[in-house]
């Protein structure tokens, strides 16, 4: 443990200058150096997302779009820049194909609700996967309660991958809309997005891509995927919580009308008669999470400064050496060991509850994510209640590796 | 003993590997289910009361070890004894998890192992869902009832 932390040059990250940069690494947790493996649920942030928002609040704090005051300005040319930051770390072709959302949960429901609900009817379907996590399931189970549309899954497989064949067969004249995971994360599994979008817009169903296991983990082109829709949340990619965003075609966003109203995403109000802005602020009813925004700003430069190719290859080489050594351990069995997996290792030990994995892990410093990873249908899949959780992110190192491997031969010692 | 072994002490660890009582009852007068939304964990709890005795309990499901063993050692520990002392029983139980003041006197037993799960919050619903879950079968409240 006192060995110096190794920097993975191999991959091109400098690690140790990486974890320089995150404050929150350092520190105990029951008397022993924190390894913090829960990415997947949320990732801690660098000093350069912390002193952005605290720049914010110390300098230019004040609303957005509004004031003709100094601050105001401001704080609007930092809030719209952050727009065109995600633009860009996205591939959209144009900022106003970015909407802030507090997250991939909103950014999805206003899909549902904006898009896909003035154009449903009964017996149409709603298609989604069998690896969704429950933000990309409820909303449309809402939307189908409300309007007598029916939902549709495509089943995985053993392996945790999509059954492809059948989600070809499920794409119907009936299907209004195709929601799919890009990156499971109660699996790791990657999906083949680009082709299940070629797939749908074949029979001319549009897609919404739920990016929130993907943004973090490396490149997004949404023109290259040529989605209709792609979600993500910032607080998974070393950004803040309750801000993330909702990219969507141009031409799909100016047809939609917005099912949050309020302040700044009006043209002009009188009692007979509302005039909605143009989209992305249609969608932004009240003061927005500006903070957040330019905090999420911060967070995609501080990934585009890394490369995402770096990032993808240094925490490959993580989940690979965690996957092999994990699975040395008797009784460990994988959940999900698709060809293609990012992010986070799932897996199940016999005779042992993962929450009680959970907490010997806990107390030897390594924090972890035991449970159904508000996946449960996954869960009902394979059979079990729950899983044990280790994702990793860009601080993350071998050295940490050799500690999960550590803390598991723990939890051998205590149940035998 | 660590921390940790101070948690997952002997008689936890094998109530959970063995379990007492877990059958389902046929001749049951009352059950009800419980859940714990936080880990999935489900379990039934199946009595039959005479007179307001407890003459047989036993219980289906649980999940992590310290629901399990707390499961198993809560049916060991209420067999014979009136509903009254039971409810007693659990609200000693309670307060031994949370911290609050011993007031009622009430022997606990072989509950005293869990007490090493007020050190870890998180954890007392794992101890504590049995027990909600016969409360509801002895007031027959026939709804599910959940840790929250």
């Amino acid at each position: 443990m006192a060995s110096p932390v190794a920097t993975a040059t191999r991959t091109g990250l400098d690690v140790e200058q990486i974890r320089a940069d995150f404050p929150a690494l350092h520190q105990e947790a029951h008397g022993r150096p924190l390894v913090y493996l829960d990415n997947a649920a949320t990732t801690q942030k660098p000093r350069q997302v912390i002193d952005t928002v605290t720049h914010f609040y110390e300098h230019d704090c004040a609303n957005v779009h509004r004031g003709v005051h100094l601050l105001s300005q401001r704080a609007t040319v930092a809030y719209e820049s952050a727009r065109t930051t995600i633009k860009a770390h996205l591939g959209a072709a144009d900022s106003r194909e970015i909407v802030f959302t507090r997250g991939t949960t909103e950014a999805i429901n206003l899909v549902a609700q904006s898009f896909v609900r003035p154009r449903i009817e009964p017996g149409d379907e709603i298609l989604i996967t069998g690896m969704e996590h429950h933000s990309n399931i409820v909303p449309w189970q809402m939307l189908c309660e409300a309007t007598g549309a029916e939902l549709k899954v495509v089943p995985i497989t053993d392996e945790g991958e999509l059954e492809l064949d059948r989600y070809a067969e499920l794409l119907s004249h009936r299907t209004k809309i195709v929601g799919v995971v890009h990156v499971s994360n109660a699996l790791g599994t990657v999906n083949p997005v680009k082709e299940m979008i070629e797939l749908a817009h074949a029979k001319g169903i549009p897609v919404l891509v739920d990016g929130a296991q993907a943004v973090p983990h490396g490149a997004v082109d949404v023109r290259d995927l040529d989605c209709d829709f792609y979600a993500f949340s910032g607080h998974k990619a070393y950004g803040p919580t309750g801000i993330g965003a909702l990219y969507g075609k141009r031409e799909h966003l100016l047809e939609m009308v917005p099912y949050q109203g309020g302040g700044d995403m009006i043209l002009s109000v009188t009692f007979d008669e509302t005039l909605y802005a143009e989209p992305p602020h249609r969608f932004e009813a009240g003061t927005p999470n500006i903070e957040g925004a330019i905090g999420l700003a911060a967070a995609l430069e501080y990934l585009e400064a890394l490369g995402a190719d770096a990032v993808t290859a240094h925490e490959t080489e993580l989940l690979d050496a965690a996957t092999k050594r994990a699975l040395d351990i008797p009784g460990v069995r994988l959940i999900g060991a698709a060809r293609r997996r990012a992010g986070a290792l799932s897996f199940v030990m016999d005779g042992v509850h993962p929450h009680d994995i959970g907490t010997i892990l806990d107390t030897e410093g390594v924090a972890i994510r035991a449970g159904h990873h508000c996946a449960q249908p996954v869960m009902q899949r394979f059979n079990i209640s729950a899983t044990v959780r280790a994702s990793f992110g860009v601080y993350n190192t071998t050295n940490e590796v050799d500690r999960l491997i550590e803390a598991l031969a723990k939890v051998k010692e205590i149940f035998g | 003993m660590s921390e940790i072994k101070q948690l997952y002490q002997e008689v936890i660890l094998d109530h959970n590997k063995q379990p007492r009582n877990c059958y389902v009852m046929d001749c049951a007068n009352k059950s009800a289910d419980g859940h714990n939304p936080l880990c999935g964990d489900t379990v039934k709890v199946y009595l039959r009361i005479e007179d307001g005795v407890i003459e047989e309990i036993s219980f289906q499901g649980a999940g992590c070890a310290i629901c399990t063993a707390s499961t198993s050692l809560m049916t060991e520990s209420v067999t014979g004894k009136n509903v009254e002392e039971a409810k007693n029983l659990f609200d000693e139980f309670h307060h031994m998890l949370t911290g609050v003041a011993d007031e009622q006197g009430v022997e606990l037993g072989k509950l005293q192992v869990f007490e090493g799960v007020r050190e870890y919050p998180v954890r007392v619903k794992c101890a504590t869902l049995a027990w909600h879950t016969l409360n509801a079968a002895m007031n027959s409240n026939s709804d599910p009832v959940t840790t929250e």
